[in-house]
């Protein structure tokens, strides 16, 4: 067994495992969460300027940030307290260390804090005979657990009312066993309780500090991080340098969108908005019977411990310095189908969680870190609408899977020599290697189809391919076509209208050209038949599979290739239409990366998917007598594809739909598991098929005439694993 | 270029009770509702007889002393209360110094004598608000103590709803913080 292949197999197994355990927990939570932010960021009617609002806010304040950091250090000394910047983890402990050896502390008490658990203070201070307690329900169920957080914000999201009930019943032993919420959380609440009243100090961390006065914005719903401020006489704030922001005034779009954005809530219970040290009287509870005196506030001692540990170098890093905006509000995580049903304890580094973690990871515990969960972000990019400060996920992510490609050895690639003529260098991994080059497979598919079919169905040879390539056998692959679209097209006679109203060139994907000609054909003949002039001309392929192996080089050049091949009918003034909504994603996103920014522009511009341009078209006169409406039964199920719902353009393909008298129940999974290879791909198979279970479940229960999908992804996953055989809404619409 | 076709993404978008359609005033009761907070609105010289009848049962109280003339903390309210007093208080009663119309909620500023304990220990918070503090939005009420967090060192809580956390696997109401909360908004006529 080759050690890809052993380690595949390991990293399925911990997937499987996960997915068992902590699986079902995870999913209800995270989609409670997502549901809730759909419907939270619905009543907000300024939420789309909000997120501007909230982007601009950050891109300014990363871009001043050492003036900024002068700024805050003057005002918090000004007021009496003290500002560290730490250089790194072990300078921040050996500072907290200090602090509280100097108050001759015993207990510090702490509200929740990602930043903490980055820098791992608990164990220094622990180390050092401190007893340290986390205040947070969620982090204190851990702490008696002894597990590390799987979310952002909701750090015990994996474990289940029974299961905490189990843990506590064991460990604590209380008279009558707990099993409630309710019981729970007053039982937490009395022990926490009795911890805190002797703490001698209170450690934080913050959401936002403002450079102008010193304040210091903590999230929070249990009312905990109040008491961690107020009880003890001092206080330790931990906090990334990214935290801080201008002024007190710029907090209102974050005070508006952090609790959306992450677990659907408007706003939660608490928002502290905290300039230490703060006026509130000490609650001295070594001395019960005294009153609180307003005077005790004057003896407070504050500490402000800013963390640099990778966040300057990561600021001056093109690739990883939108991660510095990130807010930490979980909502990339939420709505990520992978992680939605496996955690954060596999889509997750040493500290950080969900697709935004290869930033934080890569950026803070370096690139093995991130190395190791990478690959579940399959930039299906719903995360990008979701993102309150408008990060561009998952090219954080490809970046990285890119670095990470580099850093690594070359192996056994004279194997794949021949198949694979891309522009990356040796370290890509076979796997990464075989599907960045699909686009050769492809036309060697079709040119040896249906001989080369035999790939499909053969068992010795998939052994192979699995050993080899990590290509899951269980997975039935692409049957190509003997005449593909282009062929096919260039073959029959010229049908174009007299009098076109548009010049169009339907891009002759990889899928379509290749494997899923049929819809191709259709697009083709409903253009022609709404009065467009159609070209299908041979094209290279978009890039999309290089890039999502994060192989840019070779990304690049195939973008290259197409703006060259579009050049010419975009001087014709042709319109690009788009099937496969992957590609059409690259042309409109992922190409103002890779090409110059007019032509980017250009194409860009000048795209459109095949069901919006449609309902562009009857929208401009063109007359739908000529579409096929319902022959009795009208119902439809349908997965819009994930990249497409990003690009806001489910809704051309359901109002055309409507218009045409179906009714249309559509699909609210995310994505469809399958994701580009990433289906395909043994490590996860499993995971991939857990993910589209769910899909094929939700649109059989919908219990409709005919399944509709716009990706190839999505066709084959809902193909192969549900009872439904889907097409293309441009198959069911076209003239028969 | 062909003009892109677009939907109306507007569609959808539940504006209904936003800043157009009620006062500020109206919004910020029926949000308060929404968030779990009654809200009893009465006079001026009505304030401390509310206070005392919403105190009547309740075995102890404490109070953050109330900024306004005419309105006072019922006798049995405990100012400067003792760490043991906060614990074992039942009610806690300080001022609001405004409320936030979209939210529902309430900012709460600490001061030396006490707000913050007051209104986070006992298991109820009654919090009085005038209503001439009620702003619209978010971006109001942040905006107007601008001066104060930086001229003062204040230090606010934003304060929305009862504590709870759905940390134990299920939404529970009452944490580390009150378990109910009640908003006495006086001041119409004054208006
Ligand atoms: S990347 Fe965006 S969505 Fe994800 S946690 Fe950060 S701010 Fe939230």
């Amino acid at each position: 067994m080759s050690s890809e292949s052993g380690s595949r197999q390991q990293k399925a197994a911990r997937i499987r495992e996960l997915m068992a355990t902590e699986g079902d927990a995870v999913q209800a939570n995270t989609e409670s969460f997502n549901q809730g932010r759909y419907e939270s960021v619905s009543r907000l009617a300024e939420y789309e300027e909000l997120k501007d609002e909230a982007r601009a806010i950050k891109e300014e304040a990363i871009e001043r940030l050492p003036e900024l950091i002068e700024e805050l250090r003057e005002t918090v000394e000004a007021r009496g307290g003290h500002v560290y910047v730490a250089e790194d983890a072990a300078d921040a402990n050996r500072y907290i260390e200090e602090v509280v050896a100097d108050r001759d502390a015993e207990r510090v008490i702490k509200s929740k804090s990602m930043t903490s658990e980055e820098i791992e203070v608990n164990e220094a201070l622990e180390a050092r005979d401190v007893d340290v307690v986390e205040t947070d329900l969620g982090e204190w169920v851990l702490q008696v657990a002894d597990e590390a957080p799987s979310h952002l914000v909701a750090p015990a999201i994996h474990k289940s009312r029974e299961g905490i009930a189990e843990l506590f019943n064991e460990v604590f032993e209380p008279e009558e066993p707990l099993s409630s919420a309710q019981e729970l959380t007053m039982f937490a609440r009395d022990k926490l309780g009795e911890l805190i009243t002797d703490a001698e100090v209170g450690m934080t961390g913050a959401n936002f500090i403002t450079a102008d006065s010193g304040t210091m914005m903590l999230v929070t719903s249990e009312g905990n991080a109040r008491k961690t401020a107020v009880v003890p006489d001092t206080h330790v704030a931990v906090a990334g340098v990214e935290k801080i922001v201008p002024s007190v005034e710029d907090l209102d779009p974050f005070v508006e969108l952090i609790g959306r954005s992450g677990t659907g809530q408007d706003i939660t219970s608490y928002v502290s908005l905290l300039t230490p040290p703060v006026e509130s009287p000490v609650v001295d509870f070594d001395r019960p019977d005294e009153p609180i005196d307003p005077d005790s506030a004057d003896d407070r001692e504050f500490h402000l411990v800013l963390i640099d540990n990778g966040r300057m170098a990561m600021r001056e890093d093109p690739e990883l310095k939108e991660t510095l905006y990130c807010i930490r509000c979980s909502a990339c995580a939420n709505t990520c189908a992978n992680f939605q049903h496996v955690g954060g304890h596999a889509f997750g580094g040493e500290t950080y969680t969900g697709g935004i973690a290869t930033g934080w990871e890569a950026g803070v515990h370096g690139q093995d870190s991130a190395a190791e969960f990478n690959d579940l972000c399959t930039g299906c990019s719903r995360c990008v609408d979701a993102c309150p400060v408008k990060i561009d996920i998952p090219w954080i992510n490809v970046a990285v899977r890119d670095r990470i490609n580099r850093g690594k050895d070359g192996e056994l690639d004279w194997l794949v020599e021949g198949l694979t003529p891309d522009e990356d260098p040796g370290g890509v991994d076979l796997q990464k290697r075989l599907f960045g080059n699909f686009e050769t497979l492809a036309k060697l598919g079709s040119a040896t189809a249906p001989v080369s079919n035999w790939m499909a169905d053969i068992g010795p040879s998939r052994a192979v391919m699995e050993r080899v390539f990590g290509v899951d056998r269980r997975r039935n692959l692409p049957e190509f076509q003997r005449e593909t679209l282009v062929d096919w097209f260039e073959t029959r006679p010229d049908r174009s209208p007299a009098d076109p109203t548009r010049q169009v060139v339907l891009y002759p994907d990889l899928y379509t050209n290749h494997v899923l000609v049929d819809r191709g054909k259709a697009a083709v003949r409903t253009l022609e038949a709404l009065g467009v002039d159609v070209r299908v001309p041979s094209m290279p392929s978009s890039g999309r599979a290089p890039l999502s192996q994060g192989m840019i080089a070779t990304a690049r050049s195939k973008a290259e290739a197409v703006a060259d091949a579009a050049a010419p009918h975009l001087l014709e003034d042709r319109d690009i239409v788009v099937i496969e909504p992957s590609d059409l994603a690259m042309f409109q996103g992922e190409y103002e990366r890779l090409l110059p920014e007019k032509t980017a522009t250009a194409i860009g511009e000048n795209s459109y998917e095949i069901l919006e341009y449609v309902f562009g078209l009857l929208e401009n006169g063109a007359d739908d007598g000529v579409l096929s409406r319902p022959a009795g039964d009208a119902s439809i199920a349908y997965h819009s594809h994930c990249q497409q719902r990003t690009l806001g353009l489910e809704a051309h393909t359901v109002a055309v739909l409507d218009r045409l008298g179906y009714q249309v129940t559509t699909s609210d999974a995310e994505c469809c598991g399958m994701a580009g290879s990433f289906g395909y791909k043994s490590e996860y198979y499993e995971l991939a098929v857990d993910i589209g279970d769910d899909l094929c479940r939700q649109l059989e229960a919908a219990d409709a005439s005919q399944v509709l999908t716009s990706g190839t992804s999505c066709t084959e996953q809902v193909g192969s694993l549900g009872e439904d055989d889907p097409i293309h809404p441009i198959e069911l619409i076209a003239p028969r | 270029m062909w003009p892109r076709p677009e939907i109306d993404s507007s569609e959808g978008i539940d504006v209904s009770d936003s800043a157009s359609q009620t006062s500020p005033i109206e919004r910020f009761c029926t949000r308060s509702q929404t968030v779990g907070v009654d809200v009893t609105r009465v006079s001026r010289a009505d304030v401390s007889s509310t206070l005392a009848d919403l105190c009547d049962r309740e075995p102890s109280v404490v109070g953050a002393p109330l900024p306004w003339t005419d309105v006072s903390l019922p006798d049995s309210a405990t100012t400067m209360p003792t760490p043991a007093e906060l614990e074992a208080a039942s009610t806690g009663i300080t001022a609001a110094v405004s409320g936030i119309a979209d939210y529902g909620s309430i900012l709460l500023r600490s001061t030396a004598d006490g707000v913050e304990p007051v209104s986070l220990f006992p298991d109820r918070h009654v919090a009085v608000l005038h209503e001439a503090d009620v702003v619209p939005d978010m971006a109001t009420a942040i905006g107007e103590q601008g001066e104060a967090f930086r001229e003062e060192g204040a230090s606010m809580i934003v304060a929305t709803g009862p504590s709870a956390t759905a940390d134990m696997g299920e939404l529970v109401t009452g944490a580390h913080g009150p378990k109910e909360v009640h908003v006495v908004l006086f001041g119409g006529e004054d208006r």
